[in-house]
């Protein structure tokens, strides 16, 4: 069904680095995927893999100065995001592709209130007349599912919830109803009731709207609720991608492999977890070869040498893998 | 999982119906009390010696309050600690600095909870010097002895903590609370700070010390799967109340409480073909200042009953070692 669905975004080759004084991190290096109208897309890794930095990338936020895209396209419908000017992003962002942030308390000024903060959205993409936006901005916390809009209008920051605040964002995010909307842990702040809400909220805003969704996330879990396919990222680039189902029923490159395995379940007893040794290579001093070779346990010399291509295993499957044999079925 | 575990007749630690209340006041110069946030409302537990109880609940249920009376960094409103049979809060002197060698803690952030400008050798000495007298040597070589016991080289010693990655933090962390030799540690949300490759290296080296060294955990979490790998027992808090208690397994097998099925239900699924019982609760966790009356719950439970609002149910046994507190049972 999705795989009919016309592409929305397509990042091609994307390399976003930091230049720092402790020389250049490279957070994004050579990513590449595709995202279909309607789907949803988890990128999934640890914190310094690079996730947050691709999705800040796609929506030309990296940090000032240090952030440079410096090879690569972000094409959104077609247009590449990365020639843009700031002016024509400001235009872009909100309207065509939106972010949600981790922590709401970031997102939104603590000295407005929410009505102003949403209003100042609608504003954006709306030229109705003040009645007609207010309305607006009553009907989008509604469909947030925020209790009491009209009230909650009036209310600032502080006296709501995390999981409230959160809606607000998303009623922001969502306000001007872009084509992409791109989630950056936005669950991993509120509590575990709250967490169900918000996904299901998500997806009942993905299916009115058709959304492109990029979820980031380090939870395997969040991954087999929200996600059509899966992207899952090891020192600044893409390990292995494929079908959500696919991956977890066999993982092919032995990262994924082994970071599923060290989960602990609800179900089932385990009496040990197998564990990865060691931890990510820095950003900034990334070895030769693999990148996951000094923690891999089927390492071998070639590993250690030569970065492997990104190897095609079944439908829509592949790994960056020299151990990975491709399917002759996937041709 | 329970092998090996020593079933001793009188448990090492023993919570009686603690109770902690703290005053809102309003007004600045004068403070008048206008309410009181119940974060802990009656809550008894046993910890036998190298058993792990696991409390888990969602911010605002009072699992953090708790461990913080064990620890003696709160004095309860009512209720006691009992250590070995000992009132915790009634130790002074001696006996108190006897306590804080046996009860030690490691918390959710190893990026705030060591010292930056001392070596990691200083801050794991420092637990030892507090309160008792060691020479120097005796010092570097229990410093030597416990940065072993949890896995960390030698020459990390001499080092300091922003030397270190979140996980090795922990480590030390863990190695500071052990240089005492206590008995039972206090784990307020101990991996959920760390990277996913990181925690199961963290969780298994809790369960190697434990068996090593007989030690007891009290585990404070949010992360169900985290506590079924590693707490003997688990009970369940929902604003200021145990509202179920169980063997760990029986626990996850079979949850009874209304608030604990919909709590298991949330926790995100293994894969995308674990079966899924939704049950999506409706609002938010009610203010602890006004709690509901009868059962706590019972403004979100979808079972909720006419006498629910009105009695507060009692915690009784539904099954051996299974406490629920639900008037459905």
């Amino acid at each position: 069904m999705t795989a009919a669905a016309p592409v929305v975004l397509d990042v091609r080759n994307l390399r976003a680095y930091l230049y720092t004084r402790w020389g250049v991190v490279r957070a994004v290096d050579g990513v590449s995927f595709a995202l279909r109208e309607g789907e949803t897309l988890g990128l999934v890794g640890e914190s310094g893999c690079g996730k947050t930095m691709t999705g800040l990338s796609l929506v030309r936020l990296l940090p000032e100065p240090a952030g440079r895209i410096v090879e690569g396209q972000v094409l959104l419908e077609g247009e590449d995001l990365v020639t843009k000017s700031e002016a024509e992003m400001r235009r872009i962002r909100g309207r065509r592709v939106s972010m949600i942030l981790q922590d709401p308390q970031t997102s939104l000024n603590p000295v407005f209130t929410i009505g102003d903060q949403i209003l100042e959205a609608l504003r954006l993409h709306h030229g109705d007349g003040a009645r007609a936006l207010t309305g607006r901005a009553e009907e989008a916390l509604r469909r947030v599912k925020v209790a009491a809009p009209e009230q909650r209008m009036r209310a600032y920051p502080h006296q709501m919830s995390g999981g409230m605040k959160q809606r607000v964002v998303g009623a922001i995010a969502v306000a001007g109803e872009p084509r992409v909307l791109i989630a950056d842990e936005p669950t991993t702040a509120l509590d575990v009731t709250i967490q169900l809400q918000y996904l299901a909220l998500l997806k009942e805003i993905q299916a009115r709207t058709r959304l492109a969704m990029l979820f980031i996330t380090h939870d395997f879990g969040i991954v087999a609720r929200m996600c059509d396919r899966v992207a899952v990222m090891y020192a600044g680039r893409i390990v292995e991608t494929g079908p959500t189902r696919a991956i977890f029923r066999a993982p092919r490159h032995p990262y994924t492999e082994a970071l599923m395995g060290s989960v602990p379940r609800m179900e089932g007893t385990v009496t040990r977890l197998p564990s990865i040794e060691g931890q990510p290579p820095p950003l900034h001093d990334l070895p030769g070869g693999c990148r996951f070779a000094a923690r891999c346990a089927y390492v071998d010399d070639r590993c250690r040498r030569e970065y492997p291509p990104t190897v095609p295993i079944g439908p829509a499957h592949g790994a960056a893998c020299w151990r990975v044999e491709p399917s002759p079925s996937s041709r | 999982m329970l092998e090996g575990r020593a079933i001793a007749v009188e448990p090492l630690i023993r919570a009686e119906n603690l109770v902690k209340h703290f005053p809102v006041t309003r007004g600045l110069l004068i403070g008048r009390t206008t309410g009181h946030v119940k974060a802990v409302d009656g809550v008894s537990f046993t910890i036998g010696r190298q058993e792990t109880l696991g409390l888990v609940g969602e911010s605002g249920c009072g699992k953090t309050t708790t461990s913080r009376l064990l620890l003696r960094l709160e004095e309860p409103t009512a209720g006691r600690v009992l250590l070995d049979g000992q009132d915790v809060h009634a130790l002074r002197g001696a006996e108190l600095s006897r306590y804080h060698t046996r009860v030690q803690a490691v918390f959710q952030d190893p990026w705030s909870s060591l010292n930056p400008r001392l070596r990691i050798r200083d801050t794991i000495a420092e637990a030892l010097v507090v309160n008792r007298r060691v020479t120097r040597a005796g010092k570097l070589e229990r410093v030597e002895e416990v940065l072993h016991q949890v896995g960390l080289p030698l020459s990390a010693a001499a080092r300091y903590p922003h030397e270190f990655s979140g996980g090795q933090r922990q480590r030390i962390a863990l190695a500071s609370a052990l240089a005492a030799k206590p008995e039972l540690i206090v784990l307020d949300e101990p991996v959920s700070a760390l990277d996913v490759s990181i925690r199961a290296q963290i969780m298994n080296l809790l369960k190697d010390l434990q068996a090593r060294q007989q030690l007891s955990f009290l585990l404070v979490a949010h992360n169900l799967a985290t506590v079924r790998y590693i707490a003997h027992r688990t009970a369940v808090m929902y604003l200021g109340r145990i509202v179920e208690h169980a063997d760990t397994e029986s626990l996850y097998r079979g949850p009874r409480h209304p608030y604990t099925k919909a709590l298991f239900a949330a926790a995100l699924p293994a894969d995308p073909d674990a079966p899924r019982d939704d049950m999506i609760l409706t609002g938010e966790v009610p203010s602890p200042i006004d709690p509901p009356s009868g059962c706590h719950f019972h403004p979100r439970c979808p079972f909720a009953m006419e006498q629910c609002s009105r009695v507060a149910p009692e915690l009784k046994a539904v099954a051996p070692e299974h406490l629920v507190s639900c008037h459905l049972y």
